[in-house]
């Protein structure tokens, strides 16, 4: 397997940011009632940290190392503001969705730790790569979480009718308290299939 | 402001639009801190001071600089400057001036730079267009909403140790499962009429 490929895999399964080093999961939890803000959210969070990892992957020489923090904090409030703007021109509805979640992107830890541990030690390209992958890792995280809370609480997937009618829908499952059970459901299903993968690696 | 308002708001932000539990705001460290009650309540003072404090000084940047020089789309940089600023003061003065108290919340300070609960409460009274005094009561009881479902959290958490539950749910699934169920209580409060 080439590094590359290493690093798409490691970003989005063995160390998907959400689902094993569980980051970032206001988002997880707020921004996946449906589907399309789940992708909405996903997707917005991708661009601001691959563009946070090739500013600073790039600028690392020249931010010393003790106003680190700092400067990468007005980097990605920069980031994030470009893409506020962004949203509430080209997609009102998804921008009036998300709400302050989007402005709070700024701090997701997720960015803050590909900062720290990714694009501060490494090139512009290595860097990028791994914005992408972590960002398509929690992207899948939040498809996941929402997946199953628009399946049971409406019998849709982005607003195409799945289920059929006759099956009851769980309106919990879209308010908040779903949220957390989607999201404990999710992890748990992830920590099984992890075990049962180490299990066979020992075996 | 009314004591009939002072109560409204106050209940309202502590129980029906808690900040945890249904505006899901500052869940790192509810997940985080909430494994002994002793961590879980330091940091409950800590997120309940400087909540308050953020929210007064971002309240008066927007009025008095934001607005007057029209550059409303910078607030949050502007918030998120001044969050870490404040509570890099914060540690400096506690250090100085109640070091017993830092002794006990120095750990959890730094943490609370990059709390959503902090930044979110600053952009709710922005976009709320609230006065400074409803402001920062929002914020404070706001805080003691965090606090209240944080120490509820914790002392479940505590039992939880000692419950038996499927291996896959080992960890945080349980716990996330666990606070599915308080926040299935709390909607409870969300057809409470309080006059």
């Amino acid at each position: 397997m080439t590094q590359t490929m290493r690093q798409f895999k490691n970003g989005i399964i063995d160390q998907n940011p959400t689902l094993v080093l569980l980051l970032g999961l206001c988002p997880a939890l707020a921004a996946t009632t449906t589907m399309m803000n789940a992708a909405g959210m996903g997707l917005t969070t991708m661009a601001v940290l691959l563009g946070s990892n090739i500013i600073i992957s790039s600028l690392r020489k020249l931010i010393p190392a003790k106003v680190r923090i700092a400067a990468f904090t007005v980097i990605i409030a920069a980031l994030v503001t470009v893409a506020d703007l962004l949203l509430q021109a080209y997609f009102p509805a998804l921008s009036e969705a998300l709400g302050i979640f989007i402005p709070l992107i700024v701090v997701n830890c997720i960015l803050f730790a590909q900062a720290e541990l990714f694009a501060y030690r490494n090139g512009v390209v290595r860097s990028a790569i791994d914005g992408l992958t972590a960002g398509m890792g929690f992207l899948a995280a939040l498809i996941a979480v929402a997946a199953l809370r628009e399946l049971l609480s409406a019998g849709t997937l982005f607003d195409f009718r799945v289920l059929p009618e006759a099956v009851p829908e769980i309106a919990v499952m879209a308010q908040p308290p779903g949220g957390f059970f989607a999201l404990g459901l999710v992890i748990a299903a992830t920590q099984a299939v992890r075990k049962r993968g180490k299990a066979r690696e020992t075996v | 402001m009314t004591w009939q308002e002072v109560v409204t708001l106050s209940l309202g932000a502590i129980l029906i639009e808690n900040f945890v539990l249904t505006r899901f705001l500052g869940v790192c460290p509810f997940l985080g801190v909430s494994k002994k009650t002793d961590t879980a309540l330091g940091m409950s003072l800590s997120v309940i001071f400087v909540m308050t404090a953020a929210a007064a000084a971002s309240w008066a940047i927007r009025q008095y600089l934001l607005i007057p020089f029209d550059v409303e789309h910078l607030s949050t940089i502007a918030f998120i400057l001044v969050i870490a600023a404040m509570v890099q003061f914060a540690e400096i003065t506690l250090k100085k001036h109640a070091p017993e108290l830092f002794t006990r919340l120095g750990i959890y300070l730094p943490l609370i730079a990059a709390n959503c609960a902090v930044l979110g409460v600053a952009l709710i009274i922005r976009d709320s267009g609230n006065g400074f005094i409803e402001s920062v009561l929002f914020a404070f009881m706001s805080g003691v909403g965090f606090s209240l479902a944080l120490l509820l959290f914790s002392s479940i958490r505590a039992r939880l140790e000692f419950s038996e539950h499927p291996e896959a749910f080992e960890g945080f699934p349980i716990a996330l499962i666990t606070a599915g169920l308080l926040a299935l209580a709390f909607t409870g409060f969300a057809g409470m009429r309080i006059f």
